[in-house]
């Protein structure tokens, strides 16, 4: 079997990107999602319009920002404001894509950053909300970034720190939350999915390269639905691999 | 359903509440007393990093910081609170470096908890030990939004704010925010706290001797935590003529009559950036990372940086102007 041509962090960076929309404005989170605006910049959303929570709106990112406050999320920027001038436009529905991660993830979409066992006496602490929860109240589309196994693809996470679906149809709604937002995909390294328009739950859209039905659903802690048409995602091409390693992350921080 | 707008006096309807009690109570009233005897004159505020420390944050006290670690902090002023061995500090917790400095060397007793993180490099082993192993009494939770709306809250003088995040998870159901029906609407908000610090610490790229304050490029939470805090001292940059404040008046995001101290802190963000001035050291940060991985390596750094040095001039020897001045851009 030949050396695959890329890790699993391209392949994760190169499926975000390609989600990513011209003239769209995106909550950019640190880690995979700024290299996926990056690249998503370069390739086929020169106006993609990155959205950094301690200020920064507009940013060209020409080099990888290494905190979401840090400077290159204002670089040639279009706007440099403060952390409530950008909630509050979210809040008043400006922000289209956020993007989320976590340790746990259910099968309604709801996140996990916050605690690995009971809040009061964590077996584990993680770093916390954050601005995780505000995007996932207020974006009208989220998009989590995961790696797949049965720990993080989780029945019930320990904490809900984000918002996915809740408990179900019309549990957002209920709780008080705007109307029309939610969880929109899942990209792992296994597979893309999105959400049954029915029951809410999670549901297989597409297979990454060389990735079979039953490896996903090996990996996946709750039972997730599996549609009659399954797609195919494409690998990581040439000049998306050339853009990340030589021009986005030539020092290798994330890939 | 809307309420009907003839819906007569009533009881509004608490749908859910925080199960955390607040840890800094909200006194709006004794606020307005503590400004109004403010020197509302021009008073010279300008002093020692060790004097504003000690004049203006005790133990137990309620402490916020701006922006985060990495970014714009003033990470000086952070390290002469170690240094003084103030305790028992509560914390507004937005963090990176100065909240891991203040949690590793144990002043921390309970938090108001955000994110404390090391973005790029992931979970904080200092905050792992000090959460996990009940060091820190009480950790209450609350979304990045929700933090800085508290500070705003306490910035406009009303002692709480609707808004619409939090709501449905267990962040809320660990907060002390609590949630109601809108009495206009009939929606479910979520109200959220004012915040007002006892002592908030905000590091600027320029002020004036008398506290006028401005920052380049993003400015986080400043704008609202600097009118949310009693007592405010500012670290700068630079200390510049109020005449470069007078031609730019519209640049002044924090004006004088907030400020209790101005602290001259060159490179006082280190190892952090400073927005258009400084990188972040990633040799002095990644330093810390490793020496963060155990009690005693962690104890070890803060003995290096903070312990063993007098002061934030000496701090700043330990690494050299050359490697400093390879630091700034454009250098």
């Amino acid at each position: 079997m030949s050396e695959p041509r890329y890790n699993p962090s391209e392949l994760l960076i190169c499926l975000a990107s390609r989600l990513m929309e011209d003239d769209s404005t995106a909550f950019i989170g640190t880690g995979i999602p700024m290299l996926a605006a990056s690249l998503a910049q370069r390739m086929h959303a020169p106006n993609l319009v990155p959205i950094f929570e301690f200020g920064g709106t507009g940013a060209i990112l020409e080099k990888l920002p290494l905190a979401v406050g840090d400077m290159r999320t204002y670089n040639k920027a279009l706007h440099a404001s403060g952390i409530c001038d950008i909630m509050e436009a979210s809040q008043r529905g400006f922000v289209e894509w956020g993007f989320l991660g976590g340790a746990q993830i259910d099968c309604y979409g709801n996140l996990n950053s916050t605690v690995i066992g009971p809040q009061a006496h964590p077996k584990v602490r993680l770093p916390g909300s954050g601005g995780a929860n505000d995007v996932g109240s207020a974006c009208w589309r989220t998009i989590a970034i995961m790696r797949h196994g049965k720990r993080r693809f989780v029945p019930r996470c320990d904490f809900i720190t984000t918002p996915g679906f809740l408990t179900g149809p019309g549990a957002r709604e209920d709780a008080g939350l705007p109307r029309g937002t939610g969880p929109y995909r899942v990209i792992s390294n296994l597979a893309l999915m999105g959400f049954d328009d029915e029951t809410k739950r999670m549901m297989l859209l597409a297979l990454n390269p060389g990735v079979t039905v039953e490896q996903v659903l090996e990996e996946t802690g709750f039972d997730l639905i599996v549609p009659a048409e399954i797609g195919r995602n494409e690998a990581p091409t040439d000049e998306e691999l050339r853009l990340l390693r030589d021009e986005i992350d030539p020092d290798k921080l994330y890939i | 359903m809307p309420p009907d707008a003839s819906s007569p006096v009533g009881t509004i309807n608490i749908v859910a509440v925080g199960e955390k009690p607040l840890i800094q109570p909200i006194d709006m009233d004794g606020f307005r007393e503590h400004n109004r005897a403010k020197p509302k004159g021009l008073v010279d505020k300008l002093m020692s990093e060790h004097d504003a420390i000690a004049k203006y944050l005790h133990d137990g006290d309620y402490l916020g910081i701006e922006l985060y670690g990495t970014c714009r902090c003033p990470v000086s002023l952070t390290r002469e609170i170690v240094r003084q061995g103030i305790k028992d500090l509560r914390l507004a917790g937005q963090g990176v470096h100065e909240a891991d400095i203040l949690l590793g060397a144990g002043v921390i007793k309970e938090l108001d908890f955000t994110y404390i993180g090391m973005e790029v490099y992931g979970v904080s082993p200092i905050v792992r030990r000090a959460i996990e192993s009940g060091q820190v009494t009480n950790v209450v939770e609350w979304s990045n939004a929700a933090l800085t709306w508290r500070f705003k809250a306490a910035a406009m003088g009303v002692p709480f704010l609707p808004t619409r995040v939090m709501l449905g998870t267990d962040t809320l159901k660990y907060s002390s925010a609590k949630v109601i029906e809108c009495p206009f609407t009939g929606e479910k908000v979520a109200l959220l706290p004012a915040l007002i610090l006892d002592t908030g610490i905000i590091h600027v790229h320029r002020a004036d001797k008398y506290g006028n304050c401005q920052i380049d490029g993003i400015s986080g939470f400043a704008v609202e935590m600097a009118r949310a805090s009693k007592n405010l001292i500012i670290s700068a940059e630079e200390i510049v003529d109020t005449e470069v404040i007078r031609a730019a008046p519209d640049r002044t995001l924090i004006p004088y009559y907030l400020v209790d101290a101005v602290v001259h802190a060159p490179m006082g963000s280190h190892p952090g950036e400073m927005g258009g001035m400084y990188e972040r050291d990633e040799a002095e940060y990644r330093s810390f990372i490793k020496s963060a991985a155990t009690p005693e390596t962690t104890a070890e750094f803060l003995d290096r940086t903070i312990h063993n040095v007098p002061n934030h001039q000496a701090y700043l020897e330990l690494f050299g102007a050359e490697h400093l001045e390879s630091l700034k851009i454009g250098s």
